[in-house]
């Protein structure tokens, strides 16, 4: 079982397709649910605490805006820990505010430069491309190092 | 002053479960998931249900839920747990956030589950066909038009 990283990182579609064919997709849930269920400073909505843009500067430097270096801190443990990645390059849904705008790109940028097997496609339109979705995801996770059910 | 923050529902994993199948309502899928559950708490939603317990426990509920109809039902993790205050639309009105997103993705779930039946039919050796490169380059700006360009801005 690999551990893969899913771009958009809130994918329903992606993370059932990895998880279906037998890995584990890593995404913004893993993030957000070790800090809702850890206890600390309450800082609602996500619990991102003072904290978190410092841990963020190993992944973005110091003169970063914050936000990038928050949201950092969550998707950048991720990264480090991602062995393949399926991104998906036109997901309009992931879009948001200059600090989620950026952060996406920052993602992208270090999956790209981290080495690891990535996948890049886009979403299906129709039927037949529905079809070369799925055989495209299952043919790259199959091909993975650490194999999996597929 | 910094508020105290003490988390619930830790070690505990939440999932969501959306059923997007013509033989299957989110209220059936609830009914069958309930006589599965096994200490798992069961949240019933407009789009299937919101699953929460130990991981184990989950694994396996999700893993009997999926195989109702394993090409109509998908699951995806969740952060937070079910009807928290600071995500529960009860609480902030509207749409909960995140739910835009997956109404987004639904619409081409029926794509994802042809793509699955079709795989099935075809079977492990059957040829599948390769999917364009999502990697379209962008023609680049000629040299000459962005000299026009200059010079129209001149002038």
């Amino acid at each position: 079982m690999a551990k893969v990283f899913i771009y958009p990182a809130t994918s329903l579609i992606l993370s059932d397709l990895v998880a279906r064919f037998g890995h584990k997709p890593l995404g913004a849930a893993l993030g957000i649910r070790e800090r809702i269920q850890t206890a600390g400073v309450d800082s609602p909505p996500l619990q991102i605490t003072p904290e978190e843009p410092k841990r963020g500067l190993k992944y973005a430097a110091v003169e970063v805006p914050s936000g990038v270096r928050g949201r950092m801190a969550i998707y950048g443990p991720l990264i480090e820990e991602a062995e393949a990645a399926v991104i998906v390059t036109d997901a309009d849904l992931a879009f948001g505010c200059m600090g989620c705008a950026r952060t996406d790109e920052l993602i992208l940028f270090s999956l790209r430069q981290s080495g690891i097997p990535i996948l890049e496609l886009k979403y299906p339109t129709n039927e037949e491309e529905g079809v070369q979705f799925v055989a495209a995801i299952k043919k790259f996770l199959a091909g993975l190092p650490n194999g999996g059910e597929a | 002053m910094m508020a105290e923050y003490s988390p619930e529902y830790v070690g505990t994993v939440t999932r969501y479960v959306f059923v997007e199948s013509p033989s299957m309502t989110p209220g059936e899928l609830a009914l069958r998931a309930y006589e599965a559950s096994e200490g798992v708490l069961i949240k019933e939603t407009c789009f299937g249900l919101q699953v929460t317990g130990e991981p184990e426990a989950v694994d396996r509920l999700i893993e009997e839920i999926r195989a109702f109809d394993p090409n109509h039902i998908f699951v995806k993790d969740r952060g937070f747990p079910p009807g928290d205050p600071r995500r529960c639309r009860a609480n902030l009105g509207g749409a909960r956030p995140g739910y835009l997103g997956h109404e987004r993705e639904f619409r081409i779930l029926r794509y994802i589950t042809h793509g699955l039946e079709e795989l099935d039919r075809r079977g492990e050796e059957a040829e599948v066909p390769e999917a364009a490169p999502a990697h379209e380059k962008k023609p680049k700006l000629d040299i000459r038009r962005l000299q026009e360009l200059i010079e129209t801005e001149e002038s």
